[in-house]
C-alpha cells in the first residue's frame, strides 16, 4: 500500500470544485426515503433489548436467565459468557490500537458493572413487549460498591477503586498501589520558568467543564443476520463500518472475512459512532437464535449509557510582556475517562496552545476513571476543553494590557515554520489569514447595545489521513459509479463527485457516488478526524486519473498510436500533435461504450494510506446579551471564520462550521449531566439535557478562508472538527465583556450566571457592568 | 543520520533522553533502532505513535522513507472524532 501524500494542489478556475452542486442524497432525505440504522427490516427478525445496570458500581455475583429463557417468544439470551475472553494488551484494529478487554467489558459487563446503564445481558424475542418482559425475568444478584463520579474525587486516596489492576502509567517509578488515574503525561517546549520570569503580566486561572453528549439525533441502531456457518451481515448506523467489523469479529472470535457490514445513512455521529455498543450483541443474539435481530437504542439509553466527551478541570497560567507577546504558557489538565481508561487528555494537552507561536510551553495531563459511561470521541476530542481555558486567559490578558483581542492573537499567531509544543513545525496554515478576516467582518465593527458583549476565540485541529480505498467504474453508457468507503456524515458523496467531475472533465450529474460495504472495497478507516474529504478525495482523484490513463490507452490502441501520442482534456481524447495523424476526437463516454470490445471494464482503484493532512485554524466571533435579572445568555450574532484549504462544496463546509458552532454553544450555555447522590443520571432526555434547537440561535454566518494544503491535489483541509473548538472560549469571553465577570465553569446556564452576578453585586465588584 | 525528538512521556522509556540522532531510512527502521537502543520504549512505539517527518505527520506508515538529516518527532497518535 502506498503512503500517499498527494500532488501539489491545482489552482485556477474550476468548473465543478467550489460549486454547491445538488447533493446526491438530497431527494431521499427530504422525502423520508433515506434508510437509516433503524429502517431496514428482514423477514423473521427478532427484537433485541439490553438489560442495563441500575447501579453505578457493583460486583455481579450471579446472573440467572432461566426464567427469562422459559418465556414463550424468547429465542436467545446472552451474557459476557457468549463472548471471547480478551487480552488486556493493545491490539491493532485497522488503524487503531485498541484495548479489547476494555471494549468487551464495556459492550457487556463481566465481573462488575461500572456505571448506571452498563449492559450486562441482552435478549432477542419475537416482539418488543416479550423482550421487555424477559428483561424483567432475568435475576441479577449484585454486591453494591461505593461509587465516585467526579474525577477530582476519584483521584483521592480514599476513592472507590474501579479497576484493581490500574497502576498509573507515565510515572517513574510506577506507583505501588492501584488508583483511578490511568496515566499521566507531559508535553514541554523551551524553558517555562524563564518564560514566566520574562513576563510583565502573569494570569493564572482554573476552569471546569462538564461531560457533554455528542447529541446525534439518530440513536444507535443495527440489524444483524448470522447464518449457521457464521456468515454474518450487519446493517448499522456508524462512522466506520470497517472498525465495526474488526471489533465484532474480534469480540466474537469470528473471521473478519465472514462479517459483512453495511453503513446506513447516518443521523449524526460526531465521534460518538466510532465505537460499538449494540452491534456485537445483535450479532451474538442472531447467531444464537438463528434469526435476524434488530436492536435500537432509546434516547434515554443513548444519553445514559453511551460515551459523552470528558468533563475536565484545567488550570492555565500564561505570562506576557507588556507589549502583548506571550512569553510562557502552562496548563495542567485532569480529564475524566469514564469507566475505562482513554480520555482525550493527550490531544487536549497537545492542542491547547497550538494556535500560537510560543517559545516556552509546559502542559501536563491526567486520565482519570470514574463511574460513568466510558467517554467516546466528540469532534476534535479534548481540544475544545483545553482551548476554552487558554482562550479565556488570553482574552483576560488582552483586556489587562489594553490590546485588542485579535491584535494580541496576531502578535502571537502560529504560522508556517512555528515549532509546536507537540513536536513538529507547522506547514502553511491560516491562523493569520483567519484573524485578519475576522477583523475585516462587518460583525466585528458593529456597535453593541446594553447588556451585550462580544467575544472572540481561536481554534486548531490537526486533522488526519489514513487508510482509504475507492473504486470508480466507467459504465457502458459513459456514466460513472464511484464507490467510497467513508460514511457520508457531512457532504462526502457530493464532494467526491465534484472532484471526480473536475478531474474527468465530465458533468457532475454523470457520476453516482455510493458508500460501499466492507465486502465491496479494501479497508477504509472511519469517517472522523476530519479526514474523509481529504483522504477519500485524494483516493478519488487517483482513481479518476487511473480511468483517464486507461481510457487514453484504449484510444491509443484503437488508433494504433503509442500512448504518449494521445491527450485527454474535458472528457475527450485527442491525438497529441500533428504527427499523431488525423483521428477524430473520441469521448470518454464512447470509450466506455466500447470497453467490452477493447479489453474489458474500465475501472480506477485507489488504495492509499493518505498522509499530509494539514491543520485547520478558525476564529469564532460572537455577540451575546445577558439578562441581568435571570442570568440568561442569548446568542444574538455569531460568525465563524475558518480555513478550509479549498472548499470543494462551500455550502457543506458552511454547514460544518455552523454545526460545530451550534454544538459548542450548547456546551457553553446549557449541556451537563446531572447525577444524584446515588450515582444515577437524572436528565436522560432531550427535555432535560438541553441542546440548542433552531429557535435558540441566530443564523450563524460564515467566512470560508482558503489557504490550500500543499499535500492534497485540490488543497483540501478537513474542517469538521476545528469548528467546535472555539465556541466555548468565544462565548465565555463575550459574557465577560457583557457582565464584567469572568466565568470559569461551564455550562453558563441561567442559574449559574445569576449566582455569579449576585456574588459580584454583593462584593461590590468594581468590574461588574450590570 | 536523522534528528529524533521523543515527545511527551516517551523520554521516560529512553533513559530520560528526548533528543537523539539515529540512523534510519524508514519509519520501520526508526522504530527498530529505537527499540534496540531502548527496549522499554518498544511496546510504546507499537502503542499507536505518529511520526512527523519535517513537519508532516504520518500515522501507520512503517514504509515511509526518512531522508538523511530529516527532523523527526515521535508523538502520540491523533484520533478521529
Amino acid at each position: 500500500m502506498q503512503e500517499k501524500v498527494g500532488n501539489p494542489p491545482k489552482d485556477g478556475d474550476f468548473k465543478w470544485v467550489g460549486t454547491n452542486a445538488i447533493r446526491p442524497d438530497g431527494v431521499e432525505k427530504v422525502t423520508g426515503q433515506a434508510r437509516y440504522g433503524a429502517d431496514l427490516n428482514m423477514a423473521g427478525q427478532l427484537t433485541g433489548l439490553v438489560l442495563r445496570s441500575p447501579h453505578p458500581h457493583a460486583r455481579i455475583v450471579k446472573i440467572d436467565t432461566s426464567k427469562a429463557e422459559a418465556l414463550a417468544g424468547v429465542k436467545a439470551i446472552i451474557t459476557s459468557d457468549d463472548f471471547e475472553e480478551q487480552d488486556p494488551t493493545l491490539a491493532a484494529a485497522g488503524e487503531m490500537m485498541v484495548n479489547y478487554l476494555d471494549v468487551s467489558r464495556n459492550v457487556i459487563a463481566c465481573d462488575k458493572v461500572l456505571y448506571e446503564g452498563h449492559a450486562l445481558a441482552a435478549v432477542a424475542a419475537t416482539s418488543k413487549s416479550i423482550a421487555k418482559k424477559a428483561l424483567k425475568l432475568i435475576e441479577v444478584e449484585y454486591e453494591l460498591l461505593p461509587h465516585v463520579i467526579d474525577p477530582v474525587e476519584a483521584m483521592q486516596a480514599d476513592a472507590p477503586i474501579l479497576h484493581e489492576d490500574m497502576i498509573t502509567a507515565g510515572v517513574n517509578p510506577p506507583p505501588e498501589k492501584p488508583s483511578n488515574i490511568s496515566k499521566q503525561m507531559e508535553f514541554a517546549l523551551g524553558d517555562i520558568d524563564k518564560g514566566f520570569a520574562d513576563a510583565d503580566l502573569i494570569i493564572e486561572r482554573e476552569f471546569k467543564t462538564q461531560p457533554v453528549h455528542q447529541g446525534y439525533i439518530e440513536p444507535h441502531a443495527c440489524l444483524a443476520n448470522v447464518t449457521a456457518d457464521n456468515q454474518a451481515e450487519l446493517w448499522v448506523t456508524t462512522q466506520g463500518h470497517w472498525i465495526v467489523r474488526a471489533h465484532c469479529a474480534r469480540l466474537l472470535g469470528w473471521d473478519i472475512s465472514k462479517v459483512r457490514v453495511t453503513s446506513s445513512e447516518i443521523g449524526g455521529g460526531f465521534g460518538g459512532k466510532t465505537v460499538v455498543y449494540l452491534e456485537p450483541l445483535a450479532l451474538a443474539l442472531s447467531k444464537k437464535s438463528g434469526r435476524p435481530v434488530k436492536m435500537t437504542m432509546s434516547r434515554e439509553d443513548t444519553i445514559r449509557a453511551t460515551g459523552p466527551t470528558s468533563g475536565a478541570v484545567v488550570k492555565v497560567k500564561i505570562g506576557a510582556s507588556k507589549d502583548g507577546r506571550i512569553t510562557a504558557g502552562q496548563a495542567d489538565m485532569i480529564y475524566q475517562a469514564g469507566a475505562f481508561q482513554g480520555s482525550p487528555v493527550a490531544q487536549g494537552a497537545m492542542t491547547a496552545f497550538a494556535p500560537y507561536e510560543l517559545d516556552n510551553v509546559k502542559v501536563t495531563g491526567l486520565d482519570v476513571v470514574s463511574n460513568r459511561p466510558k467517554v467516546a470521541a466528540y469532534r476534535a476530542p479534548g481540544a475544545p476543553i483545553s482551548e476554552y481555558a487558554v482562550e479565556c486567559v488570553i482574552d483576560e490578558i488582552a483586556g489587562k494590557l489594553g490590546i485588542d483581542p485579535i491584535d494580541l492573537r496576531l502578535k502571537n499567531a502560529a504560522k508556517e515554520g512555528t515549532q509546536t509544543a507537540y513536536g513538529p513545525k507547522l506547514g502553511p496554515i491560516g491562523m493569520i489569514e483567519t484573524l485578519e478576516a475576522t477583523q475585516a467582518t462587518e460583525h466585528y465593527k458593529t456597535p453593541l447595545g446594553p447588556n451585550q458583549g462580544r467575544g472572540v476565540a481561536s481554534g486548531f485541529w490537526y486533522n488526519i489521513g489514513g487508510q482509504t480505498t475507492v473504486m470508480m467504474a466507467l459504465n457502458e453508457d459513459g456514466s460513472f459509479n464511484l464507490t467510497i468507503g467513508t460514511p457520508d456524515i457531512g457532504g462526502l458523496r457530493a464532494s467526491m463527485a465534484l472532484m471526480a467531475a473536475e478531474e474527468l472533465g465530465v458533468d457532475y450529474k454523470s457520476i453516482r457516488p455510493i458508500i460501499g460495504d466492507t465486502q465491496q472495497l479494501g479497508y477504509n478507516f472511519l469517517t472522523g478526524g476530519s479526514r474523509a474529504c481529504f483522504s477519500s478525495g485524494m483516493a478519488t482523484v487517483e482513481a479518476a486519473r487511473e480511468i483517464i490513463q486507461e481510457a487514453c490507452s484504449r484510444a491509443a490502441k484503437l488508433w494504433e498510436l503509442p500512448e504518449e501520442a494521445v491527450d485527454y482534456k474535458d472528457g475527450w481524447i485527442r491525438p497529441a500533435g500533428d504527427n499523431a495523424g488525423a483521428h477524430e476526437p473520441i469521448s470518454i463516454a464512447e470509450i466506455g461504450r466500447m470497453a467490452g470490445k477493447t479489453g474489458g471494464a474500465i475501472i480506477g482503484n485507489a488504495k492509499i494510506n493518505a498522509q499530509g493532512a494539514a491543520p485547520s485554524l478558525g476564529q469564532h466571533l460572537v455577540d451575546v446579551e445577558v439578562d441581568p435579572e435571570t442570568g440568561k445568555v442569548s446568542v444574538i450574532r455569531y460568525t465563524v471564520i475558518q480555513d478550509a484549504g479549498r472548499a470543494i462544496h462551500p455550502a457543506y463546509v458552511e454547514g460544518q462550521y455552523q454545526g460545530g458552532a451550534a454544538q459548542g454553544i450548547g456546551w457553553a450555555l446549557n449541556e451537563e449531566y446531572i447525577y444524584g447522590d446515588d450515582g444515577k443520571l437524572q436528565n436522560a432526555s432531550f427535555l432535560d439535557y438541553r441542546i440548542p434547537v433552531a429557535s435558540d440561535l441566530p443564523m450563524i454566518d460564515t467566512v470560508i478562508v482558503e489557504v490550500p494544503n500543499p499535500n492534497h491535489p485540490y488543497g483540501v483541509r478537513g474542517v469538521g472538527e476545528t469548528a467546535i473548538v472555539p465556541p466555548m472560549g468565544a462565548i465565555a469571553n463575550a459574557v465577560a465583556d457583557a457582565t464584567g465577570v469572568r466565568f470559569s465553569e461551564l455550562p453558563m446556564s441561567p442559574p449559574k450566571v445569576l449566582k455569579q452576578l449576585d456574588l459580584a453585586r454583593a462584593a461590590n465588584d468594581a468590574d461588574l457592568k450590570m | 543520520m536523522v534528528r529524533v525528538t521523543l515527545v511527551g512521556n516517551l523520554r521516560q522509556f529512553a533513559d530520560g533522553i528526548s533528543e537523539l540522532e539515529i540512523e534510519a531510512a524508514t519509519i520501520k527502521q526508526l522504530f527498530a533502532r529505537l527499540s534496540e537502543r531502548f527496549p522499554a520504549l518498544a511496546p510504546h512505539l507499537e502503542d499507536g505513535m505518529a511520526v512527523a517527518i519535517d513537519g508532516i505527520i504520518y500515522q501507520e506508515a512503517l514504509l515511509q522513507p526518512i531522508s538523511d538529516n530529516a527532523e523527526v518527532h515521535v508523538l502520540p497518535a491523533i484520533p478521529g472524532g
